[in-house]
């Protein structure tokens, strides 16, 4: 009893002086889910934050502070994210979080991070229509992946699609995608007969009817592609029965939007060669800072098998952005952050310079590759320079009027004239 | 005279290797940059119509062809352990071998596919294995080349086997449609394609009728193009019979799907009455344990990777067995009169084993492979697929049904176990120790669980969430079908699996599924107890 209480004690010392090491410390809030459906996904993430974290300590960490990350497992849960997210930012007080995966998420920890004027990084590719003061989107907004993937489809190399099949995992990404692609392909001059949309539930096993369907819908004459926002743990059967149906990328070509190096881990991708995926990275770039920044995952993680993909390269873009900022601000300090990311440059790991801009999204390269028999990507398009992220879409009438601009005059995420009425 | 024929003949052959470009320059066309020359390259070697291109177009098909970075020469490279086996592309002569770093793989996208398949469709017409001479006439139906005409004529002239004959007819047909100079040949080859309940063909005719922007169509004479529609309308009469048949082979999929998932359910829920939310976690250890399996027989014997599933079914049910039966001795059993608990005790269970599954595998998904014998399909008229791994579940899932059947009825065991439910008291006094039957019980029904899970292994993820996507699907099958009675697991499981499927074609995967939920919710008010109810004293129980 007496040991207890001694041990009681001790515990207590420790626990304040680590209250007190916090003012010497840099928090980095780490919101991911690492349990449940979406920990497929998000647990790489959270590693890579910890690597980035780590990298940077060994370097002297920031501001002559160690860097400290706080992670909490938001367990596939959405209302759960908001709280996580207050307790990061309430409790923890942490300067900057690394978080969410789907698009329910990020609308879940909107409210708490803009009423606690916190800073959430999102890496990953998503349908736009929003942008908040208080986010930075690292991943893709339509017009850095959707749009230029239908444009590849429609083109020569891409075998000039004329007919399309939309399928999606049926919640809010897939369906606003949708919409701005259906808008995209009117523009282009093609008509709704032409156009097959089909939303699927999450975890969606059973394909055969639908990939039945699709090839059935392609033999009307016209070249037909496959546009997929399948999410998650649903692609692995979808691809199983595309390869056991022979569905092949000469005849029908797929493009996807959420399947990347992770993704196809889990299949044979021997039937699948020459299907297709939009990113604006792919693990199979051929630069030196992206073998170095494998080999850095490989020692980190202790597997050599693990892949890396593009999430974690928006996340690689994300905190190297934040550091800078965080430098140039001399604090981490929300506000003063936000204005110094503004312009904010960064060596991609596929060589581009990538910018953040005052609409909170980034300026990006867009690739577009064809799945391999190794599981890997080949590259057989890429953008020349980057292409700017449009928060808004120019194909949604009501969305065209509106500018997110976070600099004066505007200061706005969605507005159809300056906040402030300029002042010349 | 023939001293003089041969050298005339030389002298030709002279001439014309001056005049067009050797075979190994053709070859070294294929090092460029843009897809578009890669294209032509290929054609180009096509045209040679030298059986030496082949392997050389399938290396390149299969990524398997590289330059030498040193001297830019073009090589078929196979990799063995650290370094790559070069081979000469001609000759395929062995040539030194080099590291990775040395060589680069040419590239190739869908257009070059389309072209390598369609020149490989041209030169292997003649090959001496029919399936190779099948693929070539599929390419060439595809590809639809006016040159390939002489060679196909020749080739159907001398084909032997019935499948192969009735391929190059087609893409004969198809060719004649798109290229021949006369109307009448046309319409009598659209006639010929109405004999062909394909997709494809249908698809071919269908892109004839489209109309251009100027008002045109591909297919010029108005005549042909009546002859196509008419065609056309066959077709497609056809593929719609063809197109139930393959609905159908989708449900009773599908539902040996949902047959194998609440099969073992039935037992411990249907026949025990205890509501085990963690019966799908048996099944995720059942697929955790193929993948352990098959690691086995990858790294120990991979030349016996097929027979790997054999293996995996006992091993699964073991270790499934084995949880179910701890778990039964270790909680549930406390739990019985207290069915809530259960539910809440399981469905704690459930989350412990999924947690645990992800802290030693990881969170993303294991790779299952499928033995070869379990990949592809067999095609039916009206391109309708039975693939190969559907029909051994349907199979899988019945053989299981019967021999679980045979269990409960004839055996020792079954009895001794339809006792005690049915009355455990009496059963007690008879000298069956109950509690052991228990345990033995619910791990039958875990067991049964886990050779399921081997089977949806093979068409699903195996991660650690496998379990709960198919928790309600069980839970909705048992009910449905009637609780403790295993012929209403069956008829249930498969009802549903029809029914969604044929539901999923007009109402969408997600409306489909809401409509048999609503279906089922309806038919429990009107028959609380299932499509079989159990009659006797066990219901009152």
């Amino acid at each position: 009893m007496k040991n207890q209480v001694r041990m009681f004690i001790v515990a207590l010392f420790l626990m304040s002086t680590a209250v007190h090491a916090a003012d010497k410390v840099i928090k980095v809030g780490i919101l991911h889910s690492l349990s449940g459906t979406m920990a497929i996904s998000e647990t790489t993430l959270k590693d890579a934050v910890l690597m980035l974290i780590e990298d940077l300590n060994k370097q002297g960490g920031l501001l002559g502070k160690k860097v400290q990350p706080v992670v909490v497992d938001t367990a596939s849960n959405w209302p759960l994210f908001a709280e996580k997210a207050r307790e990061l930012l309430a409790k923890n007080k942490v300067d900057v979080v690394f978080g969410c995966w789907t698009s329910v998420s990020r609308k879940s920890v909107l409210p708490v991070f803009e009423e606690l004027n916190g800073l959430l990084f999102y890496p990953v590719q998503y349908e736009g229509e929003e942008s908040s003061r208080n986010v930075f989107y690292t991943g893709a907004a339509p017009n850095q992946q959707a749009i230029p993937a239908v444009e590849y489809l429609m083109s020569e190399d891409g075998g000039g699609a004329e007919r399309f099949v939309l399928l999606g995992t049926d919640y809010v990404y897939p369906r606003t995608t949708n919409k701005i692609l259906r808008a995209f392909l009117h523009a282009k001059g093609i008509s709704d007969k032409d156009i097959m949309e089909k939303y699927t539930p999450f975890g969606h096993s059973d394909w055969q009817t639908i990939v039945a369907e699709v090839r059935n819908f392609a033999s009307q004459g016209k070249a037909t592609a496959v546009i997929s926002t399948i999410n998650g743990d649903a692609n692995v059967p979808f691809y199983k029965e595309l390869g056991n149906q022979g569905v092949q990328a000469e005849e029908i070509p797929v493009i996807a939007f959420s399947v990347g190096e992770e993704e196809l881990a889990g299949i044979d991708t021997a039937p699948l060669v020459g299907h297709l995926a939009a990113w604006n990275y792919f693990m199979s770039v051929d630069t030196d800072a992206n073998e170095g920044f494998i080999e850095q995952w490989h020692t980190y993680i202790g597997n050599k098998e693990r892949v890396v993909n593009d999430p974690m390269e928006a996340h690689y873009i994300g905190f190297k952005m934040w550091v800078q900022a965080v430098r140039q601000a001399g604090t981490t300090n929300v506000d003063a952050v936000r204005q110094a990311m503004y312009g904010q440059q960064v060596k991609s790991l596929s060589g581009y310079d990538v910018v953040m801009n005052t609409n909170h999204h980034l300026s990006k390269p867009v690739m577009i590759g064809e799945i391999q028999d190794d599981g890997q990507f080949e590259i057989v398009w890429n953008t020349e320079g980057v292409i700017k992220g449009d928060a808004w879409s120019d194909y949604i009438p009501e969305s065209a009027k509106l500018t997110a601009d976070w600099t004066y005059p505007w200061v706005c995420g969605n507005c159809e004239k300056p906040k402030y009425a300029a002042a010349d | 005279m023939r001293h003089f024929l041969i050298l005339l003949l030389s002298l030709g052959l002279f001439a014309e290797a001056a005049s067009s470009p050797s075979l190994e320059e053709q070859i070294a066309a294929l090092n460029q940059k843009s897809f578009n020359a890669k294209i032509t390259a290929v054609q180009n070697l096509a045209i040679t119509g030298d059986n030496r291109v082949v392997p050389i177009l399938e290396a390149l098909l299969n990524g398997k062809l590289f330059i030498r970075k040193s001297d830019q020469k073009i090589v078929i490279a196979a990799k063995q352990g650290k370094v790559y086996i070069l081979y000469e592309p001609l000759t395929l002569a062995e040539i030194e071998p080099v590291k990775k770093r040395k060589l680069k793989k040419i590239r190739i996208n869908n257009q070059v596919r389309k072209a390598i398949r369609a020149a490989l469709g041209g030169l292997k017409l003649f090959d001496p294995e029919p399936e190779q001479r099948l693929q070539a006439a599929e390419a060439v139906f595809k590809s639809r080349k006016v040159d390939l005409l002489p060679t196909l004529e020749k080739a159907l002239e001398g084909e032997t086997e019935r499948a192969v004959q009735d391929k190059m007819t087609m893409a004969l047909a198809a060719t004649r449609l798109s290229s021949a100079a006369e109307p009448e040949t046309r319409i009598s080859a659209a006639q010929t394609l109405a004999n062909y309940t394909e997709p494809d063909v249908r698809a071919f005719l269908g892109s004839l009728l489209i109309e251009q922007q100027d008002g045109s169509f591909p297919e010029s004479d108005a005549q042909v193009r009546a002859a196509v529609a008419e065609s056309i309308k066959k077709i497609e009469k056809d593929l719609a019979f063809w197109a139930f048949i393959g609905n159908l082979f989708q449900g009773i999929s599908l539902g040996s799907v949902l047959l194998l998932a609440s099969i073992g359910l039935a037992i411990t829920f249907g026949v025990m009455g205890v509501i085990n939310m963690a019966h799908g976690e048996m099944v995720m250890l059942g697929a955790y344990t193929t993948f352990i399996v098959q690691d086995i027989f990858r790294t120990l014997m991979p030349e016996a990777f097929d027979y790997s599933l054999l293996v995996a079914v006992p091993a699964a049910f073991l270790v499934a067995g084995l949880f179910g039966i701890l778990i039964e001795r270790g909680i549930i059993r406390f739990l019985y009169t207290r069915p809530l608990e259960t539910l809440l005790a399981t469905w704690g269970i459930s989350l412990i084993l999924q947690q645990l599954v992800r802290s030693i595998f990881g969170p993303t998904n294991q790779e299952v492979g499928n033995p070869s014998w379990m990949s592809g399909a067999i095609e039916l008229s009206g391109g309708v697929l039975l693939t190969y791994n559907r029909i051994w579940i349907i199979v899988f899932s019945l053989v299981v049904f019967v021999c679980l059947l045979v269990i409960l009825r004839k055996s020792r065991f079954g009895l001794q176990m339809r006792a005690v439910t049915q009355n455990r008291r009496m059963a007690s006094s008879m000298g069956i120790r109950t509690g052991t039957i228990d345990a033995f019980t619910f791990g039958l029904g875990s067991a049964i669980a886990g050779i399921a899970g081997v089977a949806l292994s093979q068409i699903d993820n195996v991660s650690p969430n496998l379990g709960q996507s198919y928790i309600i699907d069980a839970f909705m099958v048992v009910v449905f079908g009637g609780v403790g009675n295993l012929w209403g697991t069956l008829v249930g499981a498969m009802s549903l699996g029809i029914t969604n499927k044929f539901l999923e074609p007009y109402a969408g995967a997600v409306l489909a599924k809401i409509l048999i939920l609503v279906a089922i919710i309806l038919f429990i008010q009107k028959r609380p107890r299932g499509l079989f109810a159990l009659k006797g004293r066990a219901v009152e129980t």
